[in-house]
């Protein structure tokens, strides 16, 4: 029953985003106020029917209902109550349904914040609201379609399929959620856009509207990123954080035109600069988010991510691509060049830093995809195949970032339109001196050299300084550091976090030193400065799998330290073996130990690595997110101001 | 990627097929015992970062629990003890495998795109930066009142 009522929601979702859409163009071109808060509405009631349906699949998870098929496929009785509420999205069918329901989030969001008094402001909410109502069509028809997550099968078994136990960890409960929310939340920035041109506006008023969204999506996809590289940092054994796998590039590719696009949406509010450049970057930026969509659930690539490798789905997921991105192109080359530019500038401003900025993330973004893309093609075509990898990268995208680490601390330095090259060297004389003093340190203290482990110790402690050089400059004294705006706080902390993330780079690539051995037990090995001792194994019985666990000691200079219990798990229903590591940090440095297989002879293969500075790749991107955290706060709190001043004075808000 | 799958099954027949996710192996043995000359062992752990794990996800055999990759980390120690050079050792596991097992493409006319389309992409951009400053430089000149539009400190 529960199944049933979950694909009436669906139903009911998709009539609502109908009227979503058609009254949202209507309303808007016959400037019909009723109407345009119809459009609102349903906005409102498709998101609660899409929530419904969402919750009404994870019901039948959480009560093992498996006479529903993706449950029976995805789930067993014994697997921990957290990992049946998280395999709702642990598959393909529940994970489209996940896109969805942060879709219908951000356009109730939407609904909620555009005003509805009539104003302009009105009629470009309302036909944002129609080109989100046309991508949430085109996803809940896909899904009822193709990835039906409520299709029933008799007779229902007695037991569940199980989850992959790679999947069955707590970072599935947090990175599939929050990379989505940054994937989806691009859409908001793609129908602002979308609506600014279907009415020919010249202003840069979908930019206001829509950097909150943007703001939104770029930190979650952020964090969704980070989480997804720690998860594969402690769940695949090697110690590694990136592997620029072509599902991680999926993600990266859209916080590449994110990162440029919230950049961009800064020079166009303030100086009206790159209008054309802007509304170009997001629609790039969600083609990217669906790009990716593509090619994860399309089973183009196969990956632990890739969960069905239907085609008829990847061609669907491929025409609402070529659709949604095609579509805003003809309506972008049709309009665009009718826009008027903005306030001229000067080569030395903060206007060319961020084209600077713009061409080195999109290249980014564009080589990521050559690269993902291209070894694809030239076997379809050719049948030639070769591996595009991380040494690709490294020495490709890696450079391009060394630039713009270079140029970054000035971004925020000079000043719009006509500043001061000369003042702005002068002022980051001791950042400058700062970062190449811990170049030339490392670069003579180090062996075994390594490029990027120097550049990018040097680069993020340039990148620091330079943040709390320009904090420092604008506060002029202690006191009043912290009455800066939230403005000047989020831009040096995000540039901070990025040094931060540098730092970690260049820990791991600098001192990273592993060992393995064969152990059997009483026996020791040695890395770094740790000595780990083998105390003993043990079986262990969890609620779903059975374990090899290892007591290991570990003795700093013959003292003990502590005790690690890394275990090697076997899944029976899934008839997989996993190798939980055991990570001991000291946020300056992890201890990383592996248990892996046992020897014919007896004892164990022990993988052990020390990963210095490690924890900061993750940190960084935390103070990176924290920033966009504070950045949208202060623009939601000074909505919530004017609002209440408005309020005040009893005026109407088109009156501001 | 079925293609792929039946093409590795084709290169690997001397291999036991593992499962395409590394860390998912039942049946492995993933010791391998380093060089007694740290030299010859530093190099062949550089090396190791070079290749693929062909039944991997783009992984390299440095990074992965497959049996092949651990029986290709023997191979190209057996190889450098054997005296070869880096490049041979890579000749020659281009040779059995294609260049399918180098992480990083080589520079050939079909991968023309790969090596050189950045640099394109950045000249072109370049350009066109540099354009959109002259147009806007110009304008300036016409424009002698700028505002300040920086945030107020």
């Amino acid at each position: 029953m529960t199944g049933e009522l979950g694909q009436l929601a669906l139903c009911l979702a998709l009539a609502l985003s109908l009227v979503q859409a058609i009254s949202g163009f209507v309303g808007a071109s016959q400037n019909n106020i009723r109407l345009m808060a119809m459009g609102r509405g349903a906005a409102l009631g498709s998101f609660v029917f899409i929530a419904l349906a969402f919750f009404t699949l994870m019901f039948a998870y959480v009560t093992s209902d498996f006479s529903v098929l993706a449950v029976f496929q995805n789930s067993h009785t014994l697997k921990p109550l957290i990992y049946k509420i998280s395999g709702v999205w642990g598959n393909h069918e529940g994970s489209m349904l996940l896109w969805i329901l942060i879709l219908g989030a951000y356009s109730a969001a939407i609904a909620m914040t555009q005003p509805g008094d009539g104003s302009e402001g009105t009629k470009l909410g309302a036909r944002t609201l129609s080109v989100q109502a046309l991508i949430a069509i085109a996803f809940i028809v896909f899904i009822l379609l193709t990835s039906d997550p409520f299709e029933r099968f008799y007779p229902p078994p007695f037991e569940g399929n199980g989850l992959n136990p790679l999947l069955q960890d707590p970072g599935l409960a947090f990175h599939p959620p929050l990379l989505y929310l940054g994937y989806v939340g691009l859409s908001a920035a793609f129908s602002f856009a979308a609506a600014s041109l279907l009415e020919s506006r010249n202003d840069a008023a979908w930019v206001r509207a829509a950097r909150p969204f943007a703001l939104m999506a770029w930190t979650a996809l952020t964090l969704g990123i980070a989480a997804g590289s720690w998860w594969a940092y402690y769940t695949l054994g090697w110690g590694g954080f990136w592997f620029w796998d072509p599902v991680e590039n999926a993600s990266l590719m859209p916080w590449f035109v994110a990162t440029a696009l919230i950049h961009s949406m800064m020079a166009t509010e303030r100086t009206g600069a790159f209008k054309s450049w802007t509304l170009l970057l997001a629609i790039t930026a969600f083609s990217f988010s669906l790009i990716g969509t593509f090619l994860v659930r399309s089973g183009v690539l196969n990956s632990v991510h890739a969960f069905a490798n239907d085609p008829r789905r990847g061609f669907f997921i491929l025409m609402i691509l070529l659709v949604s991105i095609t579509l805003p192109l003809i309506l972008f080359a049709w309009r665009a060049p009718k826009l008027t530019p903005g306030a001229p500038f000067d080569v030395a401003s903060r206007e060319t830093g961020i084209m600077i900025n713009n061409l080195l993330l999109t290249a980014s973004a564009a080589i990521t995809l050559t690269g993902t893309l291209y070894p694809l093609v030239l076997d379809a075509a050719e049948g030639i195949k070769i591996t595009v990898g991380s040494p690709y990268y490294n020495a490709t995208v890696v450079p391009l970032f060394v630039v713009l680490a270079l140029i970054m601390p000035f971004g925020p330095i000079m000043l719009w339109r006509r500043g001061n090259l000369r003042a702005a060297l002068y002022s980051l004389r001791f950042a400058g001196a700062a970062g190449l003093v811990v170049l030339l340190a490392v670069l003579a203290i180090v062996r075994p050299y390594s490029t990027l482990g120097v550049l990018a110790g040097g680069l993020g402690t340039w990148l620091i300084a330079g943040s709390i050089t320009d904090l420092a400059r604008r506060a002029g004294s202690w006191r009043r550091l912290f009455h800066l705006g939230a403005g000047a706080w989020s831009v040096a902390l995000a540039h901070a976090g990025l040094g931060v993330v540098a730092f970690g780079v260049a820990g791991t690539g600098i001192w990273k030193s592993e060992g393995t051995e064969v152990l059997a037990p009483g026996k020791s090995m040695n890395v770094a400065a740790y000595e780990l001792r083998l105390d003993s194994t043990e079986r262990v019985q969890g609620p779903n799998y059975i374990a090899d666990r290892a007591n290991i000691t570990v003795l700093t200079n013959g003292r003990p330290l502590t005790v690690i219990h890394p275990e090697r798990r076997q899944y029976p229903v899934e008839q997989m073996t996993t190798s939980n590591s055991s990570i001991r940090t000291t946020v300056i440095s992890d201890l990383y130990v592996v248990l892996s297989e046992p020897r014919d002879g007896g004892g164990w293969v022990v993988r052990a690595y020390v990963n210095p500075l490690a924890p900061f790749i993750w940190l960084g991107a935390v103070v990176m997110a924290f920033a966009g955290f504070i950045a949208l706060g202060a623009r939601i709190a000074a909505r919530v101001r004017a609002a209440r001043s408005a309020a005040a004075a009893g005026a109407t808000e088109a009156a501001q | 990627m079925k293609a792929l799958a039946a093409l590795l099954a084709l290169f690997l027949l001397a291999f036991p097929l593992a499962p395409v996710f590394a860390g998912a192996q039942p049946e492995e043995d993933t010791y391998v015992a380093p060089l007694a000359d740290p030299v010859l062992e530093a190099r062949a752990k550089a090396m190791q970062k070079e290749l693929r794990c062909l039944v991997c996800q783009g992984q390299s055999i440095d990074e992965s629990n497959a049996p092949l990759a651990a029986d290709l980390r023997r191979l190209i120690r057996q190889q450098i003890q054997a005296g070869q050079s880096d490049d041979q050792v890579k000749e020659f596991l281009v040779a059995r495998y294609g260049a399918f097992v180098l992480m990083k493409p080589p520079v050939r006319t079909d991968t023309y795109i790969l090596w050189f389309g950045p640099a394109l992409l950045l000249i072109v951009g370049g350009l066109v930066i540099a354009a959109t400053i002259l147009r806007s430089r110009k304008r300036l000149a016409s424009d002698p009142q700028p505002e300040d539009l920086d945030l107020p400190a």
